[in-house]
């Protein structure tokens, strides 16, 4: 376990020194620059004019599809990951069960392509 | 490996054709484009039957354990699978006339179905509460797309929305209370369980089990609709596409019952005491919220949908008496209260005016007079849903609250009766209105779907006819019953 | 080891913190990034605990792509978060009364702390030994054979989600001009180009 542990402690420290740069960096710029607010300062610039509305907006559900569908395969990906590690001893029982899962989801992927999800119009 | 390959796919043979065939059928629709609905429809429904009558046939019903114990076939889960394979039958031909209408005739409903019914199955044959967990998951996500399935609906879009958020909720708790039974007992196995469970010694098990129990059965309380987490039902009820609504009330109920049942009295038997309390509550509360908050509905899905709640109070009755009684009671309860249901809703199905869906008991009225076969066949549905002799649901409640006396659980039958006493008042009003009132509105559409009349007319006949041969059904619940026990 | 103790109560403080932070943010889109921040600092956690795999995942899947998708909506959708809130402090006793039941019991569970005699024989039987393989090979060893039926279930819920994604969201449009490889590449002159004779003066 703690052998584990040490393998990352380049990551904890890299963690470290990245948090206490930037801290440095805001506060050293906070005690040394000179600031003088005012209310142009500090109003939305947009071309010299107001903002005319929100950003946010209806947005066409395509967007949400086309993620929600990245979602499903990511995750089908994260079960690559054991299965890799451990083909060797799993054997062909475990390189089989895989390939049905994959199976499974391609019927699905081929569902997705002849339904033109993939497309965008 | 306990067991070999070839004996576990054996066992989840009829999972495997369904999952199997669903995925064909996908593709087909998806080759063949928006026109094969009827075509894929037409291959569910067969897929459907050919598993029914395989569930049904195979099998001795001795106890058999696959799959490293994560699975187990046995005669209840064959009995409470052929229940739900009736259920999913029966879903598939009465949408066709709603959805043609609703010009939502997609080849995905078929294909929903039938996975939401191999998770269903897969709650039914758990020994694992992985599988358990799993098995659930596949039902719940098929059955908020299927109760959104209208997307240009506001009404059934909403319900696919509060369906889907309320039931990640509550899959949320059982999930909470899985990790703190795996916590407390180190495993999640049911036969492991009872085994560690029984090593015990009838000392009682700690607090982290019990509350890990207590979660779990609030998250299946949730799927089975009891209060106090009923509160999504008459919502999604209201909201779902009608044929939509009659799959809910029937096919998932029976198998999340089927899940409570198991999960309750297989790994934790032997600590009863612990949870008999809680479904004792449960029941109580279920049965009085169904019959008073039903008393003020005008929307008939509402109305059955708290009707529903009510009946899970009924059927958990059996679960507090326990035993090879109490459990026989929920089996016929259940058995007999999908023909019910299924039927109302056929009812529900038959009926349109003005080119929409009968939806408020209003528009019952003067159905005595205009159709007084129809206005018969949902008088009967309504007398044995409110339990009334000699239809099938006085037979229902006969047996469960016979269990419950027997142990002695005489606060609950008495609640109990008196419920349903309450409850006859609105399903009366029903065959009131009905019977007595003057007719309102455009007459019925005719012809009628031929599907739901079908589902109507055999429904009707079981419920009316129950009583001459009531046997068979009893001693195939009390066989089922054996075998759940150890 | 009081450096591991150490970098867990500053994960666990900064997870808390940051899930109060989602909560209570004025800005929709500060409670994401919060969000993002409570979910490395579980993966530090889940780290500590050994826990290799799941870390990974937590990172690739929920920073990656889920904390991605509620980026996507919060900053697009159209969802006035001011009037959302208005609820919040109206619910507040009755969440904060949850909470508290909650923590009695979790209290309660882990005062009295009593595993069950056999849990240590129950969960070694069917795990393989955590101590001889990596966190990631000890999960691929079991996942795939002994917990063959679950994995294929899931298999099968990525399926139905794919369904019900498309089923409910995908619309075609009519009279879009698709792209149809087949068509194009199989055109020839004699299908694509039609020679006319134009006759002096009297045009097409």
């Amino acid at each position: 376990m703690d052998e584990l542990l040490r393998e990352y402690l380049p990551i904890l420290i890299f963690l470290g020194v990245a948090l206490g740069l930037s801290i440095v960096m805001i506060v050293a710029s906070l005690i040394t620059g000179e600031q003088k607010p005012d209310a142009e300062k500090l109003s939305a610039y947009e071309c010299g004019f107001d903002a005319f509305s929100d950003a946010r907006g209806r947005f066409d559900v395509r967007f949400y599809l086309v993620s929600i569908l990245f979602i499903i395969f990511d995750l089908e990906v994260a079960f690559l990951f054991p299965w890799a590690v451990s083909l060797g001893d799993i054997g062909t029982f475990g390189f089989w069960s895989m390939m049905v899962f994959l199976g499974v989801l391609t019927v699905g992927f081929a569902y997705e392509w002849k339904k033109g999800a993939l497309e965008w119009e | 490996m306990t067991s070999s390959l070839s004996t576990d796919l054996v066992l989840i043979l009829p999972e495997i054709i369904l999952a199997a065939g669903a995925m064909a059928l996908l593709v087909l629709g998806a080759f063949r484009g928006e026109g094969s609905a009827g075509l894929v429809r037409f291959g569910a429904f067969g897929l459907l039957i050919a598993v029914l009558i395989l569930t049904a046939c195979a099998g001795t019903g001795e106890k058999v354990l696959g799959f490293n114990d994560m699975l187990v076939v046995d005669g209840f889960g064959s009995f409470m699978k052929v229940l739900v394979l009736i259920g999913a039958l029966v879903a598939i031909p009465m949408s066709v006339d709603f959805f043609r209408r609703a010009a939502t005739d997609r080849f995905e409903y078929p294909v929903l179905i039938l996975l939401a019914t191999v998770g269903m199955m897969l709650m039914i044959s758990a020994n694992d509460l992985i599988t358990l967990y799993v098995g659930l998951e596949l039902q719940s996500l098929a059955l908020y797309v299927l109760a959104a399935f209208l997307r240009d609906d506001v009404r059934s879009t909403e319900a696919g929305l509060k369906y889907f958020v309320l039931g990640a909720l509550s899959s949320g708790m059982l999930l909470y209370g899985c990790s703190l039974i795996y916590g407390f007992s180190g495993t999640t196995n049911f036969t492991d369980l009872a085994a560690g469970i029984a090593s015990l010694e009838g000392q009682g098990a700690g607090i982290g089990l019990v509350v890990g129990i207590v979660f779990l059965v609030a998250g299946l309380a949730f799927k089975v609709s009891a209060v106090p987490f009923h509160m999504w039902t008459p919502d999604v009820y209201e909201g779902s596409p009608t044929p939509v609504t009659a799959f809910f009330a029937a096919a998932p109920k029976v198998a999340a019952m089927a899940l409570f049942l198991r999960a309750l009295t297989v790994p934790f038997g032997e600590i009863a005491a612990q949870w008999q309390q809680i479904i004792i509550f449960v029941s109580i509360a279920s049965m009085l919220l169904g019959a008073f908050a039903a008393i003020g509905q005008t929307n008939m899905k509402r109305l059955l949908a708290y009707s529903s709640i009510g009946h899970v109070g009924y059927a958990l009755v059996g679960l507090a008496a326990g035993g090879e009684e109490g459990i026989r009671g929920v089996l016929v309860y259940m058995a007999i209260y999908l023909v019910m249901t299924l039927g109302t809703f056929g009812v529900l199905l038959v009926m349109r005016k003005d080119g929409k869906a009968v939806e408020t008991i209003q528009d019952f009225a003067g159905l005595g007079r205009s159709h007084p076969w129809l206005a018969f066949v949902m008088a009967a549905f309504m007398f044995s849903l409110a339990g009334i002799p000699p239809l099938a649901g006085f037979f229902a409640k006969f047996y469960v609250f016979i269990s419950a006396i027997e142990q002695g659980l005489y606060v609950l039958s008495v609640i109990g009766m008196l419920a349903s006493v309450v409850s006859a008042f609105y399903y009366l009003r029903v065959v009131k209105i009905m019977y007595f009132d003057a007719p309102e509105g455009a007459p019925l559409e005719l012809p009628f779907p031929l599907a739901s009349r079908v589902v109507v007319g055999v429904t009707g006949f079981l419920t009316v006819l129950y009583f001459v041969v009531p046997a068979p059904l009893v001693t195939a619940a009390g066989a089922a019953a054996k075998t759940l026990l150890p | 080891m009081t450096v591991t103790a150490l970098v867990f109560y500053l994960f666990a403080a900064i997870t808390v913190a940051s899930g109060f932070m989602v909560i209570s943010a004025r800005n929709p889109v500060h409670s994401v990034l919060f969000l993002i921040l409570a979910f490395f600092n579980a993966a530090g956690l889940f780290l500590l605990l050994g826990a290799e795999f799941l870390a990974m995942i937590l990172v690739i899947v929920y920073v990656g792509a889920v904390a991605v998708l509620f980026l996507f909506v919060v900053m697009m959708l159209d969802v006035n978060f001011v009037e959302l809130r208005q609820g919040f402090l109206q619910y507040l006793p009755v969440g904060a009364l949850i909470g508290l039941i909650l923590l009695v019991e979790l209290l309660l569970v882990f005062g009295s702390w009593s595993v069950l005699p056999e849990a240590g024989n129950l969960a070694a039987a069917r795990a393989p030994d955590a101590a001889t393989l990596s966190n990631t090979d000890a999960l691929g060893r079991i996942l795939y054979t002994q917990y063959l039926l679950p994995f294929q279930a899931a298999g099968a819920i990525l399926l139905v989600a794919m369904i019900g994604a498309i089923v409910l969201t995908l619309r075609s449009r009519p009279g879009v001009k698709r792209q149809k490889i087949s068509d194009q590449v199989t055109r020839t002159m004699e299908t694509a180009v039609e020679v006319k004779k134009v006759q002096p003066g009297q045009g097409i």
